[in-house]
């Protein structure tokens, strides 16, 4: 247990390492000088001087490296160009939007997807499954932009219960700017909720322990609702946490559509105006997330479910 | 069970040549067919399109779907069907470009790590991890924020991280097959390494990639759909799906099938491949969609 939980942990710096030199390369790899990109045409030999300096490009690569790794590891991602302001700043500002947009529409997946896998995985080959089946193929084929605008169009437009645009902090504000994005968000992943926890739930349907507790004459619904979904709860869990890096991906594009302040319409911005800086904390921030939320889940995991082989990897 | 084990357990059996068209399901002819009809009409855009591209007609702007405008006008009086049908061909054929050099670079990597093991076979497979768990879009937003906004953002970005899915595939393949009959009887009799894993192993090794390559195909047109709608695709004059819809966005109320129909085109080329893949896969990679297995790629 102890040596899977130190190799699980080498892993993730690993990784985390290798998104620190991957991130510390983008100002470096930028075609042409960046700092005379960022500063425009006008800049004169001093300010790109003074810029130069102020970024530390003008020391060597490697003091450049461990300057970044320090100053990162204290949570310091220097200054942004074009908002003229602490990039850990301009980041806490719009991570709330972005969070809550997450949990909700990880919360909307759960609440369409278990019900479905469920009903599913109890009628395994019937048209009722099939259909769902099929439904989940179509939600994974749908682009979620373009699902994000009709449901603009249709919810927020046509009929007139949500805004199409905005956002508000507060219960009430979330349920009211973010239910459409967090819906179409939902969706796509309830789709692969459906699809993995279905397969899960046969299985352990399947198996010698659901016998025995139907031999002892428990009643289809308590083994159902008490026995398979408790085992079926860690791969919804991995479900969640696998997805995490798509759940972020749709919220740069989701955020796009519904004019939300959050740390995905930051990123296109920032590469719209060519903020390199602020480039780089944002792809070392979601690249973070997607490690840590992994390790957590696999910790968890050993912890949680006997079943796990540790000796495996 | 993690991602990892997920798709360790899809290891490759190796299974004989079936018999022509016959033996395919019938979920398999429809997605191949859908993909047939697609990306003929890409690839003849230019002959069957009604109209240009660019085609401007301010006297006709925002009309309704009718037999003259299919799928109506947009408000530079832009015929959308024709306009649909080339970033379709333009869509489609980066697609290619970006699913299936990486594949064979992939698969190759792979095979040839699974055969010899060793240091070289751990390297890579630390370096697939690293690929895999990073969140796939925004790292090609960093390609683009690094390149500049436009395809070449993509056609590099995009291969960059694809080919470590299928180099896990075919390697976790070939650790099955090494031990089997046939390559082992390639040693008793004397062929060299490069002819048993390039004439016997990799056509194995190929299959199971080149399912998972149909649902590769969707993962990249709805992420090329995605960065052309936030600006960051194929500049104009070249129309893309995704630059299609987000022209049609501002008037959505007024003029609905300008950023619905093109999003359509999108949803039937998911569909088709869908259905292809999972035909194609006959049960064994069932249930386990790109996302639950191969988290970063969406």
């Amino acid at each position: 247990m102890l040596s899977y939980l130190i190799r699980r942990v080498a892993l993730a710096v690993l990784v985390l390492f290798g998104l620190l030199v991957a991130t510390f390369f983008i100002i470096h790899l930028v075609p042409g000088d960046p700092v005379r990109i960022v500063l425009g045409g006008r800049a004169t030999p001093e300010t790109i001087a003074r810029v130069r300096h102020q970024l530390a490009l003008d020391r060597p690569l490697w003091t450049q490296f461990s300057l970044y790794v320090s100053h990162t590891l204290r949570g310091h991602f220097g200054t942004s160009f074009t908002l003229d302001s602490p990039v850990a700043q301009i980041i806490g500002q719009r991570l709330g939007a972005s969070a809550a947009l997450i949990a909700y529409g990880m919360l909307l997946s759960l609440l369409i997807g278990v019900p479905l896998a469920i009903i599913a995985a109890l009628r395994p080959n019937t048209w009722l499954d099939n259909s769902i089946r099929l439904g989940t193929t179509f939600t994974f084929a749908l682009p979620g932009f373009w699902l994000g605008l009709m449901l603009a169009l249709i919810f927020g437009l046509k009929l007139g219960w949500f805004p199409v645009s905005g956002y508000e902090s507060g219960i009430v504000g979330i349920l009211r700017t973010l239910t459409l994005p967090a819906l179409a968000l939902g969706l796509a992943l309830a789709g692969v909720v459906v699809r993995t926890l279905r397969s899960s739930l046969l299985e352990v349907l399947q198996s010698e322990h659901i016998e025995a507790t139907r031999s002892r004459g428990l009643g289809e619904v308590r083994i159902v609702g008490h026995h398979a979904l408790r085992l079926s709860v860690m791969a919804t869990l991995t479900i969640l946490s696998v997805n995490i890096g798509f759940l972020i991906g749709g919220t740069v594009v989701l955020e796009q559509v519904f004019q939300l302040p959050g740390l995905g319409s930051l990123l296109v911005e920032a590469v719209e105006k060519r903020d390199y800086q602020l480039v780089q904390a944002l792809t070392l921030l979601a690249g973070a997330a997607v490690v840590l939320a992994s390790l957590a889940t696999d910790v968890a995991q050993a912890f949680l479910d006997p079943r796990v082989k540790l000796s495996g990897r | 069970m993690s991602t990892i084990d997920l798709l360790e357990q899809q290891g490759v059996v190796p299974s004989r040549t079936r018999p022509g068209l016959r033996g395919l399901s019938r979920e398999t002819k429809i997605g191949a067919g859908i993909l047939a009809v697609l990306f003929l009409a890409g690839l003849l855009a230019p002959l069957i399109a009604p109209y240009g591209q660019n085609q401007l007609n301010f006297t006709d702007i925002y009309s309704a779907p009718s037999l003259s405008h299919v799928m109506g006008t947009d408000g530079a009086g832009r015929d959308v069907f024709s306009r649909t049908l080339y970033a379709l061909r333009l869509d489609l054929g980066i697609v290619v470009l970006v699913t299936y050099p990486p594949l064979v670079i992939g698969v190759f990597a792979g095979a040839v790590a699974g055969y010899f093991g060793g240091i070289f076979d751990a390297v890579l497979a630390r370096i697939v991890d690293v690929m895999i768990a990073l969140p796939f879009l925004v790292l090609i937003i960093a390609v683009i924020a690094i390149v500049g906004p436009g395809i070449k953002g993509i056609l590099i970005g995009v291969p960059l991280v694809a080919w470590a899915l299928y180099a896990r595939l075919s390697r976790s393949g070939m650790l099955v097959l090494r031990e089997q009959p046939f390559i082992l009887a390639t040693v008793a009799l004397g062929y060299t390494t490069r002819r048993t894993i390039l004439r016997h192993a990799v056509p194995n090794l190929m299959r199971s990639s080149l399912i998972y390559s149909t649902l590769d195909m969707v993962v990249n047109l709805l992420l090329l759909s995605s960065l052309a709608y936030l600006g960051l695709g194929a500049q104009p004059p070249s129309a893309e799906l995704g630059s299609i819809i987000a022209d049609g966005q501002s008037a959505l109320l007024t003029a609905w099938w300008v950023a619905t129909l093109p999003g359509l085109v999108v949803v039937l080329f998911g569909i088709g491949a869908l259905l292809l893949g999972d035909g194609l896969s006959d049960g064994r990679l069932k249930g386990t969609l790109p996302c639950a297995s191969l988290p970063s790629r969406c």
